[in-house]
């Protein structure tokens, strides 16, 4: 007996995380920023979205996990012909957290608070469009729109859009009351900011979570104390890829890889020659090779692109085989375009791991096929203010963040690209009068196929989206479509 | 005696007033415009404007300097762009986290170094001498947030005796807030005990070298009480020197272990002012790091006065 004792009490040692696990309620989700407060409509932060968004906050629509627009507190909705008029049928019997009932004039309030002249919204633009909101009655909704928007229902659903209510708009910046499945309860400055379930929510048997909690670790070596000493279930954003290796080969966790919003280029001055002519982009094109530019600048993890879209969109097209990596095509290109010798060059880094590592790869490839490139790491503020705002320079290497950001390459000189094509315009000219969903999935790909083709930029990778999370917790979002924790379906596995 | 002291409180206003020209400048003569840094490539061309007001960036810069030094001297220190409450608010918020961090380093260090420093004057060239002046080696060799992470590792992770980071707050109580620092006290206070040992150790030495030490010996006194009266008085002035400098390197060094024990303190305030370009925030906070640290020393000099046990006329 005596002897069993300590084997007995090492497995109880062994087993007890494991029974408790399977037990727990609550979730602990830690973040690397923590945002400057909580009011979506208020700030382009995304670490707001990211504690707030589907947790406290609903809009008419939201976005769902794989980018898709699914009903949020709009049950359904109609869009007439013209794509001017949108009837809302609200969900009925929805109570803000603060007991208040939600109806017709939340959303009428909201979306005018949005477009107001002194409104403070990050994103005022999704509300320019709005000519008038009606209610006709409590629970329906008619906003008639100036001119057509084909991405209006997408914007409903973002963090910027969501419906807030007059009693307790005041307050939502230290504390959010929204329509939600969680309820904000307390927020420890630096530290953490808690929810907890909304017993009042509308399908209450949906929610597996009593309690969640978001804790703010910037630092990459305290991400892993915390995630290995069990302070912190799951890190759906990991900063570091170097220090994956340690949780991949460990089975109480599991890391996903998925992607975001962030498109990483290599930025091409179409000002200057010689990236003007196009047999010098395909050169360029030809002389990388992406998925080993992937495997040394971050690790392997990351999604190569042939064009400027996130690879988990429903219309994304793969066209990373146009141009495929071929040195010796490069050089015979080069050659056409006069350049037997290659030539120089520049290429401005800004300051992320994924440039300033990217960025030698690259050059290393270049120097392949000829092309002599100067790197000149840059601070963010002389990025903005040389390569953005000027546009003076040659190569830079940017991730480009915001989602569905494709329209950028019809700003034409406007733009630092200095890209122009009239057939590129008119596309993004149609998407913005074109509501169906596969008409606007014709018209992203066609917008795809033609930056793939003219290589606008050089297309590199999608920056990967990279969660650890404890092996025993479920439901979190693999994708980054919005930047948002959705807890609603999160839950231990039994 | 008084004119020490109002020498020594001119200089400390000297250095800070320097240090905010510094800070200052430095800031000024960043690259690209301040508002469209902190703002990113998305910012509306009102937003900008706002901020840009705000900064008071449309006026030249020995006004602007003016400004926000008459600011800083009233308690109004600016609104923190990224968090949008009264900077001041927010350095309370984090000094009631860094003050007690660096102060309980202070006092683990002292407590530890002082009493080792003086096993191994005592035991000169003996093994307790060299053993302490292995680990003093070690300690000074290893930098901080290093012992902070083998220390999360040991008795976080494997452990369990101590979250690996964060604070629970002061309203819970003042248990779960000690706690909460004592790993990272410890992992700032190593390295510093270790050049306080060594400080000590070299101290008490020369201490018992000198005559006075030697007379009192003869005069029959009993080795405690030399060491009590004689040897710890004097050669706590130059421990003190090295205690006061500490108070610098510790606040310094809570940059680092605030950010390895994600403590919500002034250090990690700056870091995080620094990443999100805060601007309004990090002059704010060098600037006070800067008058803790001078102040710090100011009362070092003050304690002098209090200890020498040499006369104190004729002295600065």
């Amino acid at each position: 007996m005596l002897r069993l004792c300590p084997t007995f009490a090492a497995a109880a040692v062994l087993l007890l995380p494991l029974t408790a696990d399977a037990a727990r309620s609550d979730a602990v989700i830690g973040m690397t920023l923590e945002p400057p407060h909580l009011d979506p409509t208020a700030s382009s932060a995304a670490a707001i979205d990211e504690i707030v968004y589907a947790n406290v906050f609903e809009g008419l629509t939201r976005i769902d996990g794989t980018g898709r627009v699914v009903p949020g507190l709009a049950e359904s909705w109609t869009v007439s012909d013209d794509g001017l008029t949108y009837t809302f049928s609200l969900r009925q019997g929805v109570l803000f957290h603060d007991g208040t009932a939600f109806d017709s004039a939340d959303v009428k309030f909201s979306l005018e608070r949005a477009k107001a002249p002194d409104s403070t919204n990050a994103q005022k633009q999704y509300f320019e469009p709005i000519r008038s909101i009606e209610t006709p009655s409590p629970y329906e909704v008619v906003i008639t729109l100036d001119y057509s928007d084909g991405a209006f229902l997408f914007h409903m659903g973002q963090g910027d859009a969501v419906i807030v209510a007059p009693e307790s708009v005041d307050g939502n910046k230290s504390h959010p009351i929204g329509t939600g499945p969680f309820r904000f309860e307390r927020w420890q400055p630096g530290d953490r900011v808690e929810l907890v379930r909304n017993p009042d929510f509308r399908d209450p048997d949906g929610i597996a979570l009593d309690r969640v909690t978001f804790r703010f670790i910037p630092d990459a070596a305290a991400q892993v104390a915390a995630l290995l000493a069990g302070d912190v279930d799951a890190y759906p954003n990991m900063g570091a890829p170097e220090t994956l290796a340690r949780f991949e080969g460990d089975p109480r966790f599991v890391v996903d890889v998925g992607t975001t919003e962030g498109e990483t280029v290599l930025a091409l001055n179409w000002r200057r020659t010689p990236f003007d002519d196009p047999r010098v982009r395909q050169a360029v094109m030809h002389a990388i090779d992406r998925q080993a530019l992937v495997d040394a600048a971050m690790f392997g993890y990351g999604t190569p692109i042939g064009t400027h879209f996130a690879p988990h969109h429903p219309a994304y097209e793969d066209l990373t085989g146009l141009y495929p990596h071929d040195p010796g095509k490069a050089k015979a290109l080069l050659a056409e375009a006069g350049y037997p010798d290659g030539f120089e060059t520049t290429l401005r880094l800004p300051p992320p791991s994924y440039a300033r590592r990217g960025g030698e790869i690259i050059r290393a490839q270049l120097a392949e096929v000829g092309i002599r490139a100067q790197i000149i790491p840059v601070e963010w503020a002389q990025w903005l203010d040389q390569v953005f705002t000027n546009a003076d320079y040659d190569m830079s290497i940017v991730s480009h963040v915001e989602p569905m950001d494709i329209g950028i390459y019809a700003r034409g000189l406007d733009y630092y690209f200095g890209y122009e094509s009239e057939a590129f315009r008119q596309v993004i000219d149609a998407l913005e009068t074109t509501v169906d969903d596969s008409q606007r999935n014709a018209l992203y790909r066609e917008a795809q196929e033609i930056l793939a083709r003219d290589l606008a930029s050089i297309y590199l990778f999608q920056l990967p989206k990279i969660g650890v999370r404890n092996a025993a917790l479920e439901g979190l979002w693999s994708n980054s479509p919005v930047p948002a924790n959705d807890m609603t379906a999160v839950h231990w596995a039994d | 005696m008084l004119g020490f002291l109002t020498r020594r409180l001119a200089s400390l206003l000297a250095t800070a007033f320097l240090a905010s020209v510094i800070v200052f400048v430095v800031l000024e003569v960043l690259p690209g415009d301040p508002a469209l840094l902190m703002l990113g490539t998305e910012a509306r061309p009102d937003t900008l404007a706002a901020l840009r007001a705000e900064m008071n960036l449309d006026r030249p810069p020995v006004e602007r300097y003016f400004l926000w030094l008459g600011g800083f001297l009233t308690g109004d220190l600016g609104t923190s762009h990224t968090y949008n409450v009264p900077v001041a608010g927010l350095i309370g918020d984090r000094l009631a986290v860094t003050l007690p961090l660096t102060l309980m380093a202070l006092v683990l260090s002292t407590l530890l170094a002082v009493p080792l420093g003086f096993l191994a004057a005592t035991r000169r060239n003996r093994a307790g001498d060299y053993a302490v002046m292995a680990f003093s080696q070690l300690g000074v060799a290893i930098p901080n947030f290093w012992f902070g992470i083998v220390l999360t590792l040991v008795f976080s992770v494997t452990l369990g005796w101590f979250s690996s980071g964060g604070f629970p707050g002061w309203e819970g109580g003042l248990g779960p807030g000690l706690k909460a620092l004592v790993l990272p006290a410890t992992a700032l206070a190593l390295t510093e005990a270790a050049i306080l040992t060594r400080v000590t150790r070299s101290a008490v030495l020369e201490t018992l070298e000198e005559d006075y030490v030697r007379t009192a010996r003869a005069k029959g006194l009993s080795p405690a009480q030399v060491m009590g009266r004689h040897v710890l008085r004097n050669a706590l002035v130059p421990i003190m020197t090295i205690v006061g400098l500490q108070f610098g390197f510790l606040v310094a060094g809570a940059i680092v272990v605030e950010n390895v024990f994600y403590l919500p303190g002034l250090g990690r305030l700056l870091y995080q002012a620094v990443n999100q370009r805060d601007l309004i925030v990090v002059r704010d906070v060098v600037v006070l790091i800067t008058i803790l640290v001078v102040a710090a020393n100011f009362t070092v000099d003050l304690l002098y006065a209090l200890v020498d046990p040499r006369p104190k006329e004729g002295r600065g």
